[in-house]
Parts: C-alpha cells; sequence; structure tokens
C-alpha cells in the first residue's frame, strides 16, 4: 500500500469525507496544488471549484467546494469549505438552475452588502456549472 | 363538593390536555433526534476551525495591524450580547435560564460602567428580557428554525453582527445559547465572539504534539489575507453552532417538559377519577337511605 496523508473536508453543516488519500488536488485561490504525503506544511485559501482525490494514478473522487480554507500539514490536508458537494450528486441541469437565479438574485439586489453576496453566490454557482459540465 | 357534571368536564379537560403534551412530545421527539445529528455534526467544522485559527492567530496576535476581529478595537468598553433562544415556548425552564444568564451578565458588565446591548435571536429571549432591559434591545432576529436551523439563517444572523461590527457599533460581543448535552441537560453557556479569544496554548497546541517542533507555515495568499477571510468565516460557524445546538436542546428540553405534563395529567385524571366515583356512590347511598328511610315511615 502507497503512502497516505489522512484528508478531511468539512462543511458547516457535515463532516464529508475523513479517510486516508494518496493524492488530492485542492483548486487554491493561487492555483491548484497537489498534496503528498510529507507535503511541507500551509494555509491557503481555496476558490470555488473542484477536489480530485487521485489514487493509483487515477482520479477517484471529484467534489466541488464553495470556496473555504485547506490545512496542510505533513501527515493531514483538513479542508474547511463553506459549501461542499459530491459532484456525482450534481447535474448539470440543476447547476445551471442555481446559476440563473443567484443571477436573478444579483439583478434584484440593491444595497452593497447584499451585491457582494449575490455577486459571490454568481460566481460560485458559474464554478459548479463548469465543474458538473466538465 | 363539586357537582357530578362538573368533574366530568373537568376530567375531559385534562384528558384533552394530555393528548395534546403526548402529542407535542412525540413531535418534540422525532425532532430531536435531526437536531441533535445536526448539532453533533456542526461540532467537527468548528472544532477544526478553532484549531486552524489558534494556528494563525498565534503568529499574528500582537503585531501591529491585526485585525480587528482578532486583537479587538483596543477597547472593551461597548459591549453587545447575542442571546439564542427559541421562537416557541412549552421547553421547559430553557429560555428563563438562557434570559436569567443574560441578566446576570448585564447587570456584571453595567456594574463596571460598560455600555451594553442586546441582539435577541429568537421571540422568547426578548419577551422575557424587555421587561428589564427593553431600551438596551437592538433587534430581534426570529426568522429561523421553522423545521431545521440553516447554514443560511445563521449567516444572516452573522451578517448583521459583522456589519455592526465595521459600523464601530460595539467592542466586544458574547454569544450565550444552551449547549445540548443530553435530552434532559442543556448547559448555558457564554463564548466570547469577538475578538477571538486566542487559546493560551496557541504557539504550542495539539499540532506541535505529534510532530515535535511545531511546523511552520507557509501561507497562500498572506496571513492577512488569509485571516482577513477566515475570522467572519468563524463568527459565522460559530453563531450557526450555537443555533443548531440551541435548536436541539430546545427540542430535548420540550421533550422533557411535555413527559412531564403528560405524566402529571395522566395523575391528575386518576385522582379526578377517584373523586367521580366516591361522589356518584356517595350520592346513590344517599338517595337509597332517603328511600329506605321513607318506606320505614310508612
Amino acid at each position: 500500500m502507497a503512502d497516505t496523508t489522512e484528508f478531511e473536508l468539512v462543511s458547516p453543516d457535515r463532516l464529508l469525507i475523513s479517510e486516508p488519500v494518496e493524492m488530492v488536488v485542492v483548486p487554491g485561490v493561487e492555483g491548484d496544488f497537489g498534496v503528498l504525503p510529507r507535503h511541507a506544511p500551509m494555509l491557503s485559501t481555496v476558490r470555488p471549484g473542484v477536489i480530485d482525490i487521485h489514487e493509483g494514478g487515477q482520479v477517484k473522487t471529484r467534489l466541488f467546494v464553495a470556496g473555504g480554507f485547506a490545512e496542510v500539514t505533513e501527515d493531514r490536508c483538513t479542508i474547511l469549505a463553506e459549501e461542499a458537494l459530491r459532484l456525482d450528486e450534481v447535474t448539470a441541469e440543476t447547476a445551471r438552475e442555481r446559476l440563473q437565479s443567484a443571477r436573478d438574485d444579483l439583478a434584484e439586489a440593491e444595497d452593497n452588502p447584499s451585491r457582494a453576496r449575490a455577486t459571490k453566490a454568481v460566481s460560485v454557482a458559474e464554478a459548479l456549472v463548469a465543474a458538473a459540465s466538465g | 363538593m363539586p357537582s357530578l357534571k362538573d368533574l366530568r368536564n373537568r376530567i375531559s379537560s385534562v384528558k384533552s390536555t394530555k393528548k395534546i403534551t403526548s402529542a407535542m412530545k412525540m413531535v418534540a421527539a422525532s425532532r430531536l433526534r435531526k437536531a441533535q445529528e445536526a448539532a453533533e455534526s456542526s461540532r467537527p467544522f468548528a472544532e477544526r476551525m478553532n484549531r486552524m485559527l489558534g494556528t494563525l492567530a498565534g503568529s499574528v496576535v500582537g503585531l501591529p495591524g491585526a485585525p480587528p476581529l482578532l486583537a479587538g478595537t483596543g477597547s472593551d468598553r461597548r459591549h453587545l450580547i447575542v442571546v439564542v433562544t427559541s421562537n416557541r415556548g412549552l421547553c421547559g425552564a430553557l429560555n428563563s435560564n438562557t434570559a436569567r444568564n443574560a441578566r446576570a451578565l448585564i447587570r456584571e458588565l453595567q456594574a463596571d460602567g460598560k455600555e451594553v446591548k442586546v441582539l435577541c435571536v429568537g421571540r422568547k429571549g426578548r419577551d422575557q428580557l424587555k421587561r428589564d432591559h427593553q431600551n438596551l434591545i437592538i433587534d430581534t432576529i426570529e426568522d429561523f428554525g421553522r423545521r431545521t436551523v440553516t447554514y443560511a439563517e445563521a449567516e444572516a444572523v452573522a451578517e448583521r453582527v459583522l456589519d455592526m461590527f465595521d459600523a464601530d457599533a460595539f467592542d466586544v460581543c458574547t454569544l450565550i445559547y444552551n449547549r445540548f448535552r443530553s435530552a434532559i441537560s442543556q448547559v448555558v453557556t457564554r463564548q466570547q465572539l469577538i475578538p477571538f479569544p486566542v487559546p493560551e496554548s496557541a504557539n504550542d497546541n495539539e499540532a506541535a504534539a505529534d510532530d515535535g517542533p511545531r511546523a511552520i507555515y507557509e501561507f497562500e495568499p498572506s496571513e492577512e489575507d488569509i485571516l482577513a477571510d477566515l475570522l467572519p468565516l468563524n463568527v459565522k460557524t460559530q453563531i450557526f453552532r450555537a443555533m443548531t445546538e440551541n435548536y436541539a436542546s430546545e427540542q430535548g428540553a420540550r421533550m422533557t417538559a411535555m413527559d412531564n405534563a403528560s405524566r402529571n395529567a395522566g395523575e391528575m385524571i386518576d385522582d379526578l377519577t377517584l373523586q367521580y366515583n366516591r361522589t356518584r356512590q356517595a350520592m346513590i347511598t344517599k338517595e337509597l337511605i332517603e328511600i329506605i328511610s321513607g318506606a320505614d315511615a310508612l
């Protein structure tokens, strides 16, 4: 058995995954990065995008995160996501619906804070559409 | 001595009360299971968040230019208390305990000459606090927890708090809620939300325990940027956690209270039925005596 690192993906309402993995690719805010065992400790912001869990050189699981934070240590990789979904639970259809409603919200937003929220929701939905159809 | 008709009416009214309370107990029990799961699954996130923040805060705290959410505004004169209670009653002493704790905190702070404001989350907290502290309550948020507490609802509360903090409306924020321990035990908990309480051992926490010397983290982007995003998220998660825990507590407390109420109603029905039968028996005896003594007289 190859070397593994302890991978955890947590969203506010549940612990999605907690298992040893061989490699995981995380969409960092300054570019994707792969985490292997004995990675140098780091903290990074995560942009909306897809996390790939690799096993035996193949992508085993794909997960969508709507932004969050990653903490990497030598033997562990923890991702705190504001929202996380298994990609096989999402269809291109629902993703597009979500993008549509996010855009509607943006169009209706009146004050600055709600516009900022809506803009963020739109970019999350766009990333989800890209992930679901790609 | 109440008449037979009065007794019959009372028995039937207690019976229907019992039906209601035992139905409420069932509902609370089934919601409790879900709420408990939700409360427990919100814990890992909050814990890991704390660990991550502890790591970060340890290296940033004390530096000039640390974000005010972490380092505070440099004063502790104005306090905001966020009181999390339920929207509905009939859940025993749950909300009274929270309100009592909140009142004690308000008195303490005022005795120290601090300025106190209260943000109520949940209708019952406002109802109880407005008697003494009407003028301190800025607002009540009661639009949550119809079925369960969602993250979006907690986010709305957090945005409210953060907006007020950005507008420089307070220096310190404390959260009061009921931590769920079991269906019969809920613990009123106070938690300081803003500024983030840096754990004493932030510099040598358990991350260091497993792999010897404390790991030196790389930050991507910079520490300040990560903190600026992480701190508001932390406020949201802590509020979300408080609200889910409080919701679970509410269901647990209601289940216990309604169980007691059903049992009391059952006892009362037994007592009343006994009294009813005795009264009926007494009347029959009395009528018999009257008939017999009437027959004797002839």
